[in-house]
């Protein structure tokens, strides 16, 4: 008899292991034997820590046992390979961090720790988060939990597909330009990606510095406010977080949501999308309005150029992050006669091609007489697209929007044209040039059976706002989520 | 070399970086002394490992405020961080943080010593801005070797405007800007453990010309001699070519000393293109009118205040300045001053003992003198007339030698002086009844003969007696 | 049809600044990718931008700065324990010519 207390979510989870029905210890060992099953098909985790995950599900049940444990003590997470933990490899699915096992933990790693919850593993990932579909990650993608043929979406697939598939409670990914909410929206699970400066990124290893932002992905909006309560919050070690209180964002969860005005951009419902996924966010939008909110037309005027401006900041300043390695402190080094070649080398064999693409574009987009023309461009159409924003939310409280023109699509379909990848990206990256909370929640499923996701987009620092809309939904909305095929 | 030097103007802007005397790392709370075992003060920030993010270090803009202010800069309230991109085995994160459009400071000048003829010459600076410190590499046969202690310590980079026209002026900068930061505490400008370097750029032109001739860049001297030597041999070797009707090559070159001639570098395979842009790791730098004012509030009193502050205290303009010029030899005879009432003296004791004995050690000031406080006892003895002025004298140079006290080397050395009155007389009576001829010329007006008569007093009291004594009852004797 | 953006020339003058060595076959196609892309951002010149301010960061305003004190303890060989090659408490690299 299987227990399968890997279906849980955190706060059933949560629940039980505080009424002493369940252990932290069961339950790790259940995500630990899902992950035992399906990964061959699924392949989410880069490495599994399924010794240091028991050893920490002692723990905890040590703690729980003496009662008063915080409600992530015990809780099973999957941590996108992205995040610092120490003395377990960190590769963001790259051979140049291979081997590489930092000495540190990330700020949130650290705050998960001390609530005492669990990491089973670190996910798959597109290498160094350059991806929306994980097929960049040097140690093979990451299939779709619903349909292996299709991809798991990106950079942080991994984390979505394995909480989607029950081999975790809730994971940890990233999202620079969407890389929580669309595969959230392709694994037909909740991800959020918080205000900009909301969390700390010490410990995350940067992509693209003005961007990047950590968030979680959950089985439901509650579990969500419940991680995000934890994750969330100054830290002196990141001088761009922020100071500002940190909220109980359970309290938000009221499930009221009269009143509320949802704007719906006119440039987002655009040619080329897939029928049923505009469908099922009009239908979405309908049901909030019989839940007593009302809906409003606004514009976001500059939404055409959001992946332009992007591509040109977000490669520029990830050609500066990634200068670091060389082969000299640590990672991968390809031996050599001089210094230059030590690099030219062990970057050339390190990096992947969309790694290598996005540098090379972004240390153009700086060079010598190319700097107005193309980063500052970029930072300066960013200027007007969160001027759009500001200025949309004058009218309304929240922008409910698709996460991406379609549904997962089959691995290897988007490879051979980057910009057709990119364009993927279009409903989710003026979020993150705006610096706004964005999230992303199944709402509906296409004719085969694949998940479609909705975006809920709230002022910065307006993520109650986002999910008590979400959870309102989630707890009457008639859409059922499908059970995974892996 | 011989040049047709008085046809030409030589055109010199210095750029100085200099080490911030904090405890920790700009950007991390690594400690920045020097001297510690290879890569014992790094930690994941300044060794540039993924996922780090810097951390501004307050004391860091607290001392470039300081040196701005020292310098008469304008203080920016609102700077910027910006990456500053290249690859180099000792610069952990392919890019250094630095200050590139809108830098903390800019303007400003330095004024510095008048000149014999009593003339000032003013040198405008263009901007200090902050930055981080590289590691170091050492270099062995067939391997380098990296070491991160030095990475991310605070560093200024002060730049002058091209208005050194001299290698001489260039020496006089330096050394007036060393002395103003070591006297803000910003920096301990100690060339020798590489926390103090300079970088010249040098360009001729013929006088009376107003554009300016080719620079050529001499980076990385760490001696005010090599940096004098370096120009003097740079501006002749430009003038050489420019007599001959050829071009000065905008080139990058180092300091041979040995061979005591600039060479341009190897030529770099890849040019540097530094793709400066705003660091989004650290909001812009805030400097309200508050902190400003704070930091000069809490800043130690500047050379050119402490001079005007000993004129008025009774020095001279020329005692002033000399003992103003180096810190250590200020604050030195400070500290010999409580309990003695003459200034005047302490200051040429100072001028003229200390200064000679310091100028001959190879030691720093601090370590190659007695210490002030035992100066200042000296002192106090020749102020009470303990001992004579050339027993001081006798007592310094021994205590230099010892590293003995005052108190015990003049007791040692038996200095201590005789004012007992009777017993000054009565050597005196005796002197004046043996040589009865000369006291009767004496009297008659052979007013010379004075001296005769106080060195033998002298003699008979051994050199001990106080010549003040001495003479006073000499002259009420001899009067009759 | 428009000009390409990007030669091969400035390809492997970027890859020279970024250090990455390019096979003939990663150049070209580095070279197309890059003039691709370079098209497409184009659209952002149909945008008047003069006295746009450009966004550096989406944060708050204001500078945190911490207090000037030593909070790390020596750990040399937890910092060398990544070190691709070590001598002693030093990271080796090929011998560097200045």
């Amino acid at each position: 008899m299987t227990s399968e207390l890997n279906k849980l979510t955190i706060a059933e989870a949560s629940s039980k292991l505080r009424a002493h029905e369940i252990t932290a210890t069961q339950l790790t060992r259940d995500c630990l034997d899902r992950i035992a099953a399906a990964e061959a098909k699924l392949h989410a985790f880069i490495t599994v820590c399924e010794k240091e995950a028991l050893d920490q599900a002692r723990a905890a049940d040590a703690r729980l046992a003496a009662g008063n444990a915080p409600a992530l003590c015990g809780i099973p997470l999957g941590i996108k390979d992205i995040y610092a933990t120490k003395g377990v490899r960190t590769t963001c699915a790259s051979r140049i961090l291979e081997h590489f096992v930092p000495p540190f933990d990330a700020t949130v790693i650290e705050r998960l720790r001390a609530d005492g919850a669990i990491f089973v593993g670190k996910t798959n990932m597109d290498e160094f988060a350059m991806g929306s579909s994980t097929e960049n990650s040097a140690f093979g993608a990451t299939t779709n939990p619903h349909d292996t043929s299709r991809v798991a979406g990106g950079s942080s697939g991994g984390s979505a597909a394995a909480v989607a598939a029950h081999e975790c409670l809730g994971s940890l990914g990233t999202d620079t330009g969407g890389s929580i909410r669309e595969p959230a929206s392709f694994c037909g699970v909740v991800g959020i990606k918080p205000t900009y400066s909301r969390v700390s990124r010490y410990g995350v290893v940067a992509y693209a510095s003005s961007l990047d932002q950590v968030g979680p992905f959950t089985k439901s909006v509650r579990d969500a406010a419940i991680l995000l309560r934890t994750l969330a919050g100054k830290d002196v070690r990141d001088s761009t977080c922020s100071a500002r209180p940190v909220p109980d964002y359970e309290r938000a969860l009221t499930g009221d949501v009269k009143g509320l005005r949802i704007g719906v951009p006119r440039e987002f419902f655009v040619e080329g999308m897939q029928p049923e996924v505009e469908q099922s966010v009009r239908a979405a939008l309908k049901h909030y309005e019989s839940l007593g909110a009302s809906t409003v037309e606004v514009s976001l005027p500059h939404t055409g150029y959001a992946v332009a401006a992007y591509y040109l900041v977000a490669t520029a300043e990830a050609s500066a992050n990634l200068a670091r390695y060389d082969g000299i402190r640590y990672g991968l080094r390809v031996n050599a006669e001089d210094n230059v070649a030590l690099y030219e080398t062990t970057r050339a064999q390190g990096f992947g091609a969309e790694v290598k693409r996005r540098i090379m574009l972004g240390t153009f987009a700086l060079s010598a007489g190319y700097y107005d023309a193309y980063y500052l461009k970029g930072q300066k159409v960013r200027t007007l697209i969160r001027n759009d924003f500001e200025r949309a939310f004058e009218q309304c409280d929240l922008i409910v929007t698709p996460v991406a023109p379609t549904t997962a699509f089959k691995l290897g379909e988007k490879m051979n044209d980057p910009l057709t990848m990119y364009l993927s990206d279009i409903f989710t990256i003026s979020v993150n040039l705006a610096g706004l909370p964005g999230m992303a929640m199944p709402c509906g499923h296409d004719a085969n059976n694949l998940p479609i996701g909705m975006q809920l987009i709230a002022p910065p620092f307006a993520e109650e706002t986002i999910l008590r809309a979400g959870d309102a939904f989630e707890r009457t909305g008639s859409f059922k989520p499908r059970t995974p095929v892996v | 070399m011989t040049t047709n030097r008085e046809a030409y103007e030589a055109v010199i802007g210095l750029e100085v970086h200099t080490h911030l005397l904090t405890h920790s790392k700009i950007f991390c709370g690594c400690s920045t002394t020097f001297g510690a075992g290879p890569n014992e003060n790094v930690c994941p920030i300044c060794m540039g490992m993924p996922g780090v993010l810097p951390v501004l270090n307050r004391r860091v803009v607290e001392l470039a405020i300081r040196t701005g202010l020292a310098a008469h800069c304008t203080i920016a309230p609102y700077s910027i961080f910006d990456r500053k991109s290249y690859f180099y085995p000792d610069l952990p994160k392919g890019y250094q943080i630095s200050q590139y459009e809108t830098p903390i400071c800019k303007g400003g000048y330095i004024d510095l010593p008048p000149t014999e003829n009593g003339e000032t010459r003013r040198v405008r600076l263009t901007r200090i801005h902050i930055e981080e410190d590289a590691g170091k590499n050492i270099h062995g046969d067939s391997a380098s070797l990296v070491d991160f202690n030095r990475s991310g310590v605070p560093l200024i980079e002060i730049v002058s405007e091209p208005d050194l026209r001299s290698a001489e002026d260039a020496g006089a900068y330096l050394r007036q800007l060393r002395a103003i930061l070591r006297y803000v505490d910003a920096s301990d400008g100690k060339m020798e453990e590489g926390s103090f370097r300079c970088d010249c750029n040098v360009s001729v032109r013929k006088r009376g010309a107003t554009e300016y001739g080719v620079r050529t860049e001499i980076k990385n001297l760490n001696s005010f001699r090599f940096v004098e030597d370096a120009i003097e041999y740079e501006v002749d070797r430009q003038i050489a070519i420019v007599e001959s009707g050829g071009r000065v090559a905008q080139e990058t070159h180092l300091w041979d000393p040995a061979r005591k001639e600039t060479r341009p570098m190897r030529s770099k395979e890849y040019a540097n293109d530094y793709r400066y842009f705003p660091e989004p790791d650290l909001p812009p730098l805030v400097v309200p009118v508050e902190m400003v004012d704070q930091v000069r509030a809490s800043m130690p009193e500047l050379p050119a205040d402490r001079k005007a502050r000993y004129v008025r205290e009774g020095l001279t303009e020329y005692e002033a300045g000399v003992l103003i010029a180096d810190r250590d030899v200020a604050d030195y005879f400070e500290a010999t001053l409580p309990g003695l009432k003459n200034r005047k003296a302490a200051a040429n004791w100072v001028m003229t003992e200390v200064l000679r004995v310091a100028r001959d050690s190879d030691k720093p000031f601090v370590e190659a003198v007695p210490p002030a406080a035992e100066v200042g006892a000296l002192l106090q003895m020749v102020e009470a007339q303990k001992i004579s002025l050339n027993a001081a004298k006798t007592a310094f140079a021994a205590m230099v030698k010892s590293g003995k006290g005052a108190d015990a080397t003049v007791a040692e050395l038996g200095l201590a002086q005789v004012s007992d009155e009777s017993a000054i007389a009565a050597a005196i009576d005796k002197i004046l009844a043996s040589e009865p001829e000369k006291v009767a010329e004496y009297r008659a007006g052979r007013d010379k003969l004075f001296g005769f008569f106080v060195g033998a007093a002298m003699k008979a009291m051994g050199g001990k007696a106080n010549p003040k004594v001495i003479n006073e009852i000499l002259r009420a004797k001899l009067a009759g | 049809m428009a000009a390409a953006k990007i030669t091969l020339e400035q390809v492997r003058h970027v890859a020279r600044l970024a250090r990455l060595e390019l096979s003939p076959s990663d150049e070209e196609r580095l070279r197309a990718d890059m003039d691709e892309m370079l098209a497409y951002v184009d659209k952002l010149n149909e945008l008047d931008t003069k006295d746009v301010a450009p966004t550096t960061q989406v944060g708050e305003a204001g500078t945190p700065m911490r207090d000037d004190v030593v909070t790390n303890q020596p750990a040399a060989d937890a910092m060398l324990a990544n070190a691709p090659s070590r001598d002693r408490d030093y990271f080796k690299v090929p011998k560097i010519i200045e």
